[in-house]
């Protein structure tokens, strides 16, 4: 018997010997020689390590995260669940060619939203061009006309801006939506290369990755340069919804980051104009706000009444310039999804470039053509209303069933300015731990950019991969997890 | 730079008293499971739900005071607000607030502790492993208060918390002294009698002193020297002198270093109770009344902690 058992007995197989992702892009394997060559350090890492201690390092990992306190809230049935977003060890990985292009997109498409903004609450030459109709952006509901005629030192109205981006079939990089208000996850960023640094050191080893760990620095550097009486007479906070809020985690990790407060709305005062938080010596001011919290609960006096997480009084505040508010209130206009589609047009129209990221071949239903190709290829196309976020109520024509395709048709045909649609994506993969193994796993990236007196890329950025096997949707809320990612030196 | 957030003064206050009243509940737990085991009666029981002045919720709550039932009501019951889950469950609400602020160290292990908790079960306290439970309480209040001294930053925070702990401290002294000294006496058992010295020797260890108690006084266990040495005993880390001198010197720092105005008015009330506490003597305190006396240092501190709260912690939700 012993002798049958070494007659049979094979090489080990490793982590990803049997890997496979066709059809599809992948991040890891990807098809061109280049990238080849600069993933084989992380491949050949990756072929040192078997299954069963790859898993336990990754329950590991999992145990420190709850241990941390890393964790982000869900809400259900009205109980409160306090769920770890789950970190896939195997990082991806961006060339530095492929980075210098994604840094570049990004600064462009900053640098257009922040003109974009300007000119809408200003000189509106978008829409007198014709670039795009006015009741698109004025009718909007996240446009406020409370910002009209305001002007924003160095034109920043988007100082903290994630732009998510998927990578096609074809190897390049799209933008698949702006995030321009409140765009959360980069604490994840920071935390998953600390613990790929603790858990995988192997994986690392004569790997040259840029490091991320400045992030914090960066930011109040940034907001500090907003205030018009000099960064260093800027006392900068961190205004929180509080302990409650599913992003809490990260709104801890950033005020300890920059080493400013962390408030909360019933923590300031705002008197004479001027904003204070309320301390143990009594009023203090504060002049630059990193906010996290919508303009909806921003200020019960202008916009929700009900608003408990805000603080009255303080957009008066703003308007008279005693405060900064970053990002700046109404820039929300610009992540819709409405506004996405005209992107490559506006900007053209401000930059007189053309996009170094191109968008997604997008519909916009509004416009009758698009609606009819919509209608005619309903089965074939994602639809997504615009205005949500989340990935909520996005149909997946392919995936969907009669019933919902024909609901979706009749939401399209009653009301198609609230849709847009694009085809379904060939999203690239990335080699992820699955119960059964390591097994391709659709990814999607999103770089952050910081833009006070100029714009500055976190080099990487958030990868969020879909866990279920074949999902496109990446999203934590809907079972998605995360992945540290290097961008090479 | 600025002064803390006054939310952040009170969460820490709270955080300090919740963990230190959930090392003391399970200090009193652990002590009444051990000495009562050869005892019929429910009155050891009893007395614990009279220490905290709990009767009416017990009752609501429970048919009788048995060792289960205490138990129960004292380490798990989520309607308990001085339950050792709750106080814990309290103190990482109250942690979570200050996180910005904490060590990671800290945090993690308050987290760790809270989550351990909400892993037990009523089998887990049953008689016989209530001791373990208790130990790991202990342990864990005592790894918190280590970190404490060794990993958080000595701003204003600090101060607060050492504070809270200080006060929390005092206050729970007085309750072991007080239930013991009153419902213990004038009991069947005559002063001096076996039980008595027993219960007395309880009393000590659950506060840790009987050691000490033994350097100061080699020979004798009375209620009158036990209830001396730990009220006032200034050596004694639990005793209300230690804590309200060590209470009362942390604030005028506290006021002074971070420049703090509207603190005059708790400051003297701290002042009195320290000045109090560490003239006072055993046998005035007996003449006048001991109950009266410990009454009189807790209204005392409940009021220190209202004068706090509008010193420092401004409209802040406390607790």
């Amino acid at each position: 018997m012993r002798y049958t058992v070494m007659a049979y007995r094979t090489e080990p197989k490793t982590l990803v010997s049997d890997y496979s992702s066709e059809p599809f892009f992948d991040e890891l394997f990807g098809q061109d020689g280049a990238r080849v060559d600069a993933c084989k350090g992380l491949v050949r890492g990756l072929e040192t390590l078997d299954l069963r201690a790859f898993k336990q390092r990754t329950k590991a990992v999992d145990q420190e995260l709850r241990n941390l306190g890393i964790t982000f809230t869900v809400y259900k049935n009205a109980k409160q669940i306090d769920r770890v977003l789950p970190f896939d060890a195997i990082p991806r990985i961006i060339t530095a060619d492929e980075w210098q292009t994604i840094e570049a997109g990004v600064q462009q498409r900053v640098a257009a939203l922040n003109l974009f903004l300007d000119d809408i609450y200003n000189a509106q030459t978008v829409f007198k061009d014709g670039v795009l109709p006015a009741a698109l952006a004025l009718k909007n509901s996240n446009y406020r006309p409370e910002m009209q005629g305001r002007t924003l030192p160095f034109g920043t109205w988007v100082n903290i801006c994630g732009t998510d981006l998927v990578r096609g079939g074809d190897g390049a990089f799209y933008v698949l939506e702006d995030n321009a208000r409140t765009p959360s996850g980069v604490s994840y960023v920071v935390e998953n290369r600390h613990l790929t640094q603790r858990t995988f050191p192997d994986l690392m080893r004569n790997i040259k990755v840029r490091p991320v760990s400045d992030y914090g620095q960066r930011l109040i550097e940034g907001l500090s340069q907003m205030w018009p009486g000099g960064a260093d007479a800027a006392e900068v906070a961190l205004l929180s919804p509080g302990v409650y809020n599913s992003a809490y985690f990260e709104h801890v990790f950033l005020a300890r980051e920059m080493g400013v407060p962390l408030v909360e709305g019933r923590d300031l005062r705002v008197e004479d104009d001027i904003v204070y938080m309320k301390t143990t010596a009594g009023l203090q001011r504060l002049n630059v706000i990193y906010r996290r919290i919508d303009d909806d609960f921003l200020d019960p006096k202008v916009f929700r009444k009900d608003s408990l997480l805000g603080v009255p009084g303080i957009m008066q505040a703003f308007s008279k310039g005693n405060v900064i508010l970053a990002n700046a209130v109404g820039t929300g206009v610009a992540d819709d999804k409405a506004i996405y589609a005209y992107m490559p047009r506006i900007i053209r129209h401000f930059l007189g470039e053309d996009p170094i990221l191109n968008n997604v071949e997008t519909h916009i239903c509004r416009e009758p053509d698009a609606l009819q190709y919509t209608l005619d290829n309903l089965e074939n196309l994602v639809v997504k209303p615009v205005g949500e976020s989340g990935g909520y109520g996005v149909v997946i024509g392919p995936k969907a069933s009669k019933k919902l395709l024909n609901e979706t048709r009749q939401k399209l045909k009653k009301n198609p300015s609230n849709f847009i649609s694009q085809p379904v994506l060939q999203l690239s993969t990335c080699p992820t731990l699955t119960k059964s193994g390591v097994e391709p796993r659709h990814v999607d990236l999103r770089p952050f950019a910081i833009t006070g007196e100029s714009t500055w890329v976190l080099p990487g950025g958030l990868t969020r991969v879909a866990l279920k096997k074949g999902s496109l949707v990446v999203n934590s809320s809907q079972g998605g997890g995360s992945k540290d990612t290097w961008v090479l030196a | 730079m600025h002064n803390l957030l006054s939310r952040q003064a009170a969460a820490v206050f709270w955080m300090a008293r919740q963990v230190e009243r959930a090392n003391n509940v399970a200090r009193i737990l652990d002590v009444t499971a051990s000495f009562s085991r050869d005892e019929t009666s429910t009155q050891p029981w009893q007395a614990v739900i009279d220490l905290y002045n709990d009767a009416d919720l017990f009752a609501q709550r429970y048919a009788e005071a048995t060792p289960e039932n205490v138990l129960q009501f004292y380490i798990l019951d989520a309607d308990n607000p001085n339950s050792i889950l709750n106080n814990v469950s309290f103190a990482r609400e109250n942690a979570r607030a200050l996180r910005p602020l904490l060590s990671t160290e800290m945090w993690t292990q308050l987290n760790v502790f809270h989550s351990t908790l909400h892993g037990v079960k009523k089998s887990h306290i049953r008689d016989e492993k209530v001791a373990d439970f208790c130990a790991m309480v202990k342990r864990s209040c005592q790894t918190h208060s280590g970190l404490v001294s060794e990993t958080m930053f000595r701003d204003e925070e600090w101060y607060f918390y050492c504070i809270g702990n200080a006060l929390e401290r005092a206050d729970q002294t007085t309750r072991l002294v007080d239930v013991k000294y009153h419902l213990l006496l004038p009991t069947s058992n005559p002063v001096g009698s076996q039980i008595d010295i027993s219960q007395w020797n309880a009393v000590l260890r659950s506060a840790a002193g009987f050691q000490a108690y033994r350097r100061v006084h080699h020979r004798g266990l009375t209620g009158k020297k036990v209830a001396a040495f730990l009220l006032l005993d200034r050596r004694f880390p639990r005793s209300v002198c230690a804590t309200s001198v060590q209470a009362c010197d942390l604030l005028q720092t506290l006021i002074q270093l971070y420049d703090l105005p509207g603190g005059d008015a708790v400051l003297s009330q701290m002042k009195a109770l320290a000045l109090q506490a560490r003239d006072a003597d055993i046998e005035s305190i007996i003449d006048g009344g001991m109950h009266e006396w410990i009454d009189d240092v807790q209204k005392d501190i409940a009021g220190i902690t209202i004068a706090l709260g509008d010193a420092f912690f401004a409209d802040a939700d406390t607790a």
